[in-house]
């Protein structure tokens, strides 16, 4: 896991984290073997502090989601990746309200105050 | 050991103020404090206990404590949000059953609506400190889409409809129109509520609590105290709480932390959701309501919807009389935490001094309930049982 050596613990974890563009890691445990999100340097099932990461698919469903109607609407959701653990993030690239649960997304990097940062789109036709 | 029967609420004030133009945050829980020691015929020299969260400017309780001119043997800041309050009559009842106070203060104010608040609950979405922020703030979460997210969830599971969220709203404000400290007086209909605005699919403007300054305060005390005060006796029977977050990625957000505290507080009551006579539930949104009925056991997780449906909420007309105040949905929510008013309004219905209108007959159990932070991502869970002897 080559991309573990690249990324700071904890308060810097998370610009560098987001900035490995094209790739969505998480972590995984190698004390209890889980996955989980979001990353930190101990695991949340078991405080072991041997995480590793590893590269997601960078695709999985929508879990839930909510349109915020106020201003310029976006949608905040949870996502659960193929390899599990499920985050939040944003479904972009649509129609807004053409959007649901269940629905099969991919992960694509967006710009956030000059970080690309993991969102998710529609998955093209299976 | 058990807290059953070994403290009384004793005095409960709800300050009347929704919109507190010049006054200040220590002012309110000053006139909070003086108003619920009132109630229970105490006077600031008899407490020796204070409790409070981080809605009381200052460190923990040191700084209130000083304004107040307490000088309490026992102190407790924990902070689970709006269930903060709910929470501390559990610890305070701990506290005097292990004779480490015999008079406990607890104290709520705040000024969301017209003034300058405690750094309160949009910094813990912000601050980067916080471990979770910077894995969420980059997607703007704000308050009503992590509830949306569950409201939607809800709806995707188990078949809940907006018109079923909205009859919480409609039984809130049957209430509320007999409050006339209230908000919001006017009733409305489920046609007023899905026809509001959309603010975060799927919660519209009246699935949303109200914003107002104001605060509470209640008195706990020893059963010698209570036993020389004149007050009708509120007894707590039984209280428990929770925490429930995202688990790591394993994020389940279907249910509330009372699917723990729920069944542990009924537990140290010993009785069953049936024996309830009424219930005030935290109340930020309708789904919150909806969910929290369901994970404390008064129907099957998934019912809630038609549980809550045709006026079953309603005082003098439904089964499970809730919110007779009007609740966060209409009537207060003072700091943008609603656990105190929640136990204030209990313990009018146990004293029978509950507006005429809405007082449950022979009302001699009751519980309240606090979610405090985000039922969408993480929050604390209080619950509380009462007895009027």
């Amino acid at each position: 896991m080559a991309e573990s050596s690249e990324i700071a613990p904890e308060r810097d974890t998370a610009p560098q984290w987001r900035s490995i563009a094209g790739k969505l890691l998480i972590q995984k445990c190698g004390g209890c073997g889980s996955a989980f999100y979001y990353p930190r340097v101990v695991c949340p099932f078991c405080l072991s502090s041997d995480v590793g990461w590893f590269e997601c698919k960078g695709e999985g469903e929508i879990y839930s989601v909510s349109v915020m109607r106020r201003g310029e609407p976006y949608a905040l959701a949870y996502v659960t990746l193929d390899e599990g653990p499920r985050m939040m993030t944003n479904i972009v690239d649509c129609d807004l309200d053409s959007i649901g649960i269940g629905q099969r997304v991919a992960v694509v990097f967006k710009d956030i105050e000059g970080i690309p940062t993991p969102m998710f789109r529609p998955a093209g036709p299976a | 050991m058990s807290i059953n029967g070994k403290a009384y609420i004793a005095g409960a004030f709800e300050h009347p103020t929704r919109k507190a133009t010049g006054k200040t945050i220590p002012q309110l829980h000053a006139e909070v404090a003086a108003g619920a020691l009132a109630d229970a015929g105490l006077e600031s020299r008899d407490v020796d206990g204070f409790f409070c969260a981080s809605d009381a400017p200052g460190m923990g309780g040191i700084d209130m404590a000083e304004y107040l001119g307490l000088r309490p043997r026992y102190v407790d800041n924990t902070d689970t949000g709006g269930s903060s309050y709910v929470l501390a009559v559990g610890h305070a009842a701990q506290a005097i059953a292990t004779g480490k106070c015999s008079v406990a203060l607890i104290t709520l104010a705040g000024m969301p609506r017209t003034g300058p608040g405690p750094a309160g609950e949009g910094a813990f979405l912000t601050d980067p400190i916080n471990p979770n922020v910077p894995y969420e703030l980059p997607f703007r979460p704000v308050i009503t889409n992590l509830y949306g997210m569950c409201a939607k969830r809800h709806m995707y599971e188990f078949g809940t409809t907006s018109e079923q969220l909205a009859w919480v709203k409609v039984a809130a404000s049957h209430h509320a129109q007999h409050n006339p400290n209230a908000v919001l007086r006017d009733v409305v209909t489920v046609e007023d509520v899905v026809n509001s605005p959309m603010i975060s699919d799927p919660l519209h403007r009246l699935d949303c609590c109200v914003i107002s300054d104001g605060g509470g305060a209640l008195i706990v005390v020893s059963p010698e105290v209570a036993r020389d005060l004149k007050r009708p006796k509120v007894m707590v029977r039984g209280a428990a709480e929770a925490i429930k977050h995202l688990d790591g990625g394993r994020t389940d957000i279907t249910y509330s932390g009372a699917v723990w505290s729920g069944p542990k507080a009924f537990d140290e009551a010993k009785i069953t959701p049936s024996d309830i006579k009424y219930v005030s539930i935290y109340d930020s949104f309708t789904i919150t309501v909806l969910m929290t009925l369901e994970d404390l056991g008064f129907c099957k997780k998934g019912e809630g919807g038609r549980f809550v449906s045709d006026g079953n909420l309603i005082s003098g007309f439904g089964k499970l009389p809730f919110n007779t105040d009007g609740g966060g949905l209409c009537n207060n929510h003072p700091a943008n935490r609603g656990g105190m008013t929640k136990v204030i309004e209990a313990v009018r219905q146990l004293r029978g001094e509950a507006h005429p209108a809405v007082q449950v007959p022979n009302c001699d159990l009751a519980l309240a309930h606090g979610t405090g932070g985000y039922l969408g991502s993480r929050h604390g869970s209080a619950t509380l049982i009462m007895e009027r002897v």
